[in-house]
This record gives C-alpha cells, sequence and structure tokens, in this order.
C-alpha cells in the first residue's frame, strides 16, 4: 500500500466491501490478527487440558476396566457428572458459582488460580476431557485380544510389564481413531471461553460485531478459523494413525 | 408424496408466522431485561423497569399493541436490522457508530458514565493510574468504546451482560469498571453486594463514545416510526408522566438537560 495507486485500489476495496459487499470484508482484515491471537489461546487452552486430562484418564481408564474395589464406583461417578452435564454449565459452576463463596476467596488457590478465567478453563476442560477419554480407554483395554495377553504371560512378563508392554500400546493404537474425535469436540466446546471473558477466537468474533454492530462478520470468521484448525488436527491424526496402525493396513504392493 | 407434503406444509407453516409478525396494529419492541432498573425479569419471565414501562406507555400513545421481544444486548442492533422487532428501546446511546447502522429518536434520558472500584482502591481513575489494571465492561457498549479509547494501558475483560460484570467486580477479578453511573448506583452500588466500592472519580467526558444520551433506534427506512416515537417521547416529557415513570425508579430527574 505504498504508491498511491494501491491506495486508491484499497480505498476502492475498502468501499466495495463496506457498500456492497454483504461480508465487510476489508474490516475482517483489518482486525485479522486479533483473530490469531484468539486462535492461540483457543489453540493453548484446548492443548494443555487435552494434556492434562489424557495424562489423568490413563489411571482412571485402568481403575474402571480392572474393577479396582476401591476406586471403580467414585471414578464412575466422576465420569458419569462430567458426561452427563453440559460442559457450560460446568464451566460457570467453577466461574461465577465458586466466586460466590467467600472461604473459596481467602483461600490460598483465589489469588493464583480461581481467580483467573484462564485456569478455571484449564481446571474444568481438564476434567472433562479426562472423563471422556478414560471411558472410551476403558473400553479398549477390556477389548484387548486375550491371545495378546497370555502369550505376554507365557514369556514370562509380570503384571506391571504386561500392561506398559502390551495392553497399553494395543489399547493406544486402537482407541486413536476415537480419540481424534474428541480432540475435535473439545476444540469445538472450547467456545465456551467466550462466555467467561476469554478471548478465544469466538471471542474476538464477538468483540467485533459488538464493536462494529455487524451481525455475522464476526462468527464467519470464527468459523473459518475452526474449519481450518479441524482441517489441520485431523490431517495430523489420519497421519499418525498411518504410522501408528500400519500392522493393519491391508497390504497393497507385495504379494503375501 | 407424504414428505413432499410434510415439506409444504412446514414452508407454508414458516410463511404463516412471517406473516402474523408484521400485523399494523403492533409494535415490536427490542428489550434486554438484565439492565435493572432500567431492564430486568422477574423469576416468572415478566420484563419490568424504567425502559419497559417506557416501551408500554409508547405503545398506548401510537395506539399500538406491545410486542416486547427480549434479545441478547450484542445481537440488538443486527437483531432490528433483520426485522426481528421494529424499535429498540433498552436504554441504548445515541452515537455516531451505530447511526452508521440505524436511526434514533431524540434521548429520552441522559445519565454520565462513571468508574466504579473498591473504596480507596489505591489508584487514580486516569489512563495512567488504570494501566495494567482489570478493566470491565459490557460488550458492544459505548462504554467498550470509551474504554479503549481512554485507558488504552488497562487489560479490558469484556461480558455479555451488565450483571456479570458487577458480578465479577465484586468477587475480586476485576480491580474496575466502566458503565452508566445511575445504573451502577442502583444495580450494583446501592445493594448489599456493592457496599464496598463506590465511584472512581466524576463523570467521564467523551461525547464520541458516549454519545448525546439514550434513544430507541430505528431502522434508517423507517423515517415514519422514528417521528412518531420522538413525538410520543416530547408528549411523555411535557406532560408530566416523564416525571412520575421516573419517581418511580429514581430519586433525581435523569433526563438531563434540556
Amino acid at each position: 500500500m505504498a504508491s498511491p495507486s494501491d491506495r486508491t485500489f484499497w480505498e476502492y476495496l475498502t468501499h466495495i466491501s463496506e457498500n456492497q459487499s454483504p461480508l465487510d470484508f476489508v474490516l475482517v482484515i483489518d482486525h485479522i490478527d486479533k483473530f490469531f491471537y484468539g486462535a492461540i489461546v483457543t489453540l493453548e487452552i484446548t492443548a494443555l487440558s487435552l494434556l492434562i486430562g489424557g495424562i489423568l484418564s490413563i489411571p482412571l481408564a485402568i481403575a474402571r476396566a480392572y474393577k479396582h474395589p476401591l476406586f471403580n464406583r467414585p471414578i464412575w461417578c466422576y465420569t458419569y457428572f462430567f458426561r452427563g452435564t453440559p460442559l457450560l454449565v460446568q464451566t460457570y459452576l467453577i466461574y461465577y458459582g465458586l466466586a460466590q463463596f467467600d472461604f473459596v476467596k481467602e483461600s490460598f488457590l483465589w489469588d493464583p488460580i480461581l481467580s483467573k478465567a484462564w485456569w478455571c478453563a484449564v481446571i474444568v476442560f481438564s476434567l472433562n476431557t479426562a472423563a471422556y477419554t478414560a471411558e472410551f480407554l476403558r473400553g479398549a483395554i477390556e477389548n484387548t485380544p486375550r491371545g495378546e495377553i497370555e502369550a505376554a504371560r507365557a514369556c514370562g512378563m509380570s503384571h506391571k510389564r504386561v500392561m506398559f508392554r502390551i495392553i497399553l500400546p494395543s489399547t493406544f493404537r486402537r482407541a486413536l481413531p476415537a480419540y481424534s474425535n474428541e480432540v475435535i469436540f473439545m476444540l469445538h466446546s472450547s467456545v465456551v471461553l467466550s462466555t467467561i471473558t476469554i478471548q478465544d477466537i469466538l471471542g474476538v468474533g464477538r468483540w467485533l460485531n459488538g464493536r462494529y454492530y455487524l451481525a455475522y462478520e464476526g462468527f464467519i470468521t470464527a468459523m473459518m478459523f475452526y474449519m481450518i484448525l479441524v482441517f489441520i488436527i485431523s490431517r495430523g491424526f489420519r497421519l499418525w494413525e498411518h504410522y501408528w496402525l500400519a500392522h493393519l493396513r491391508p497390504r497393497t504392493n507385495q504379494h503375501a | 408424496m407424504k414428505l413432499k407434503k410434510f415439506v409444504g406444509m412446514t414452508i407454508a407453516t414458516l410463511f404463516m408466522f412471517g406473516a402474523a409478525n408484521v400485523q399494523a396494529d403492533q409494535l415490536r419492541v427490542g428489550v434486554e431485561g438484565a439492565y435493572p432498573p432500567f431492564s430486568w425479569k422477574e423469576a416468572d419471565g415478566t420484563l419490568m423497569g424504567f425502559d419497559i414501562d417506557f416501551a408500554h406507555e409508547v405503545c398506548k400513545r401510537l395506539n399500538k399493541e406491545c410486542v416486547l421481544v427480549e434479545q441478547e444486548w450484542d445481537g440488538m442492533i443486527p437483531a432490528l436490522l433483520a426485522k426481528k422487532f421494529d424499535t429498540i428501546i433498552a436504554s441504548m446511546s445515541i452515537t455516531e457508530e451505530r447511526k452508521k447502522k440505524v436511526d434514533f429518536t431524540i434521548k429520552y434520558y441522559n445519565t454520565p458514565a462513571k468508574l466504579v472500584a473498591k473504596k480507596n482502591p489505591g489508584f487514580e481513575g486516569t489512563a495512567a493510574g488504570l494501566k495494567g489494571k482489570r478493566l470491565g465492561v459490557q460488550r458492544a457498549t459505548t462504554h467498550q468504546c470509551s474504554a479503549e479509547k481512554l485507558y488504552p494501558g488497562a487489560e479490558l475483560v469484556l461480558y455479555a451482560t451488565q450483571e456479570e460484570v458487577f458480578q465479577d467486580l465484586a468477587s475480586g477479578r476485576l480491580d474496575a469498571q466502566l458503565s452508566d453511573s445511575l445504573q451502577a448506583q442502583e444495580g450494583f452500588l446501592g445493594l448489599d453486594a456493592g457496599s464496598d466500592f463506590a465511584f472512581l472519580g466524576s463523570g467521564i467526558d467523551d461525547v464520541e463514545c458516549q454519545g448525546v444520551g439514550a434513544g430507541f433506534a430505528v431502522r434508517k427506512e423507517d423515517s415514519a416510526l422514528r417521528d412518531a416515537l420522538s413525538q410520543a417521547i416530547k408528549d411523555i416529557r411535557s406532560d408530566g408522566t416523564y416525571k412520575v415513570m421516573n419517581n418511580k425508579y429514581f430519586p433525581v430527574d435523569i433526563y438531563g438537560a434540556d
């Protein structure tokens, strides 16, 4: 936009964008950097929650699959609660609900963690995804082929070794396609962030709509960002499956 | 065949609803319902408040049946443009930015915007004082505009409703908030939850963002409706009805300078 002719063209585009186009695209381009910051916030919180929730879900799934006498019931209650109630309500409960109690506000957790919308979101999202992940990991553990375990036992592996060398690797492989859905659902669910003041992708979209009194420019831009992110994530998982589940693919270029 | 019939009926029903929405003897008014004492919702869903009373009074004078349509604040102008209702009576300030999209009647009240913070907060209500402080405002308001302009160093936190702003101010998540002074007094400072809080400084001076008072918004092509509404406001002000409605909610006259 240095030369005068360029500037005229830009002004021409701006004019079209403001007056004729159904979507004011120049306005969106002017604020596109904010959407990128929003995308970073969305990805940061989603990724961190998936990481924490993923790690948390493994012991929970094992305890559920082997019906641990002490932990099985409480974990069932936990997963039932988080899978049985909407994420939005869970988030409100932690963010607005806890803030009503003085003992929470006076506790040592308030200043560094619970007063911050960012941490409230990470806590709720982690617990939520851990509940979903634990349940389908449990299913995958229970469906481990008996033969694989018997073979490992016959080779003299201890219970612990069977778990870490045979059951868990096999479980992760079989759970991978289901997990890619969980990651995409989590990304979609992350729009809840904008309701507790966090400027995620949708938050920026709502800010733009609010700032210029628009109906859908912000939403459509946000939608495109989510679509691109989902495209990248599902592509990534396809590659991962290609690599991890290679032994399940039919051979194509070789004779048996 | 069955499916075709079903689709046809569905479309016909939709058209019927569409037709029912544009009856000439109705005035559909967009209201918010989360901005006490101007508008709030009782537990049974009834809408109450100064804006709501005003809407009913105006409808009466225009000989129209009032249909109140609730709308989230940040979608208010888009919903008006999408013809979900014909006018907005929701304490909307008349600003240049909004005039690009909609037309306004004359003002029906004008009160200054002020900052609210803890009593003796240890900082001043200036750009320097609020630097790095968490400042809450309701999204898509004149206060968002002013906050972005006057306090660029503050960390701006946006909320969907004014009630949520006060909630987070009370819980200590915000250092300060900017909103209409009268609404802040009646909806927060005068209540138990707001007893530890006070105005920080006097009313802000920012006509560009704050506009010249609150008016009713209409679509640009509805100039006849706009003029009729303006006339109704004038009549309400001059014949004393305004004073009665005003005194029901406020200890002072909120009309501002004539």
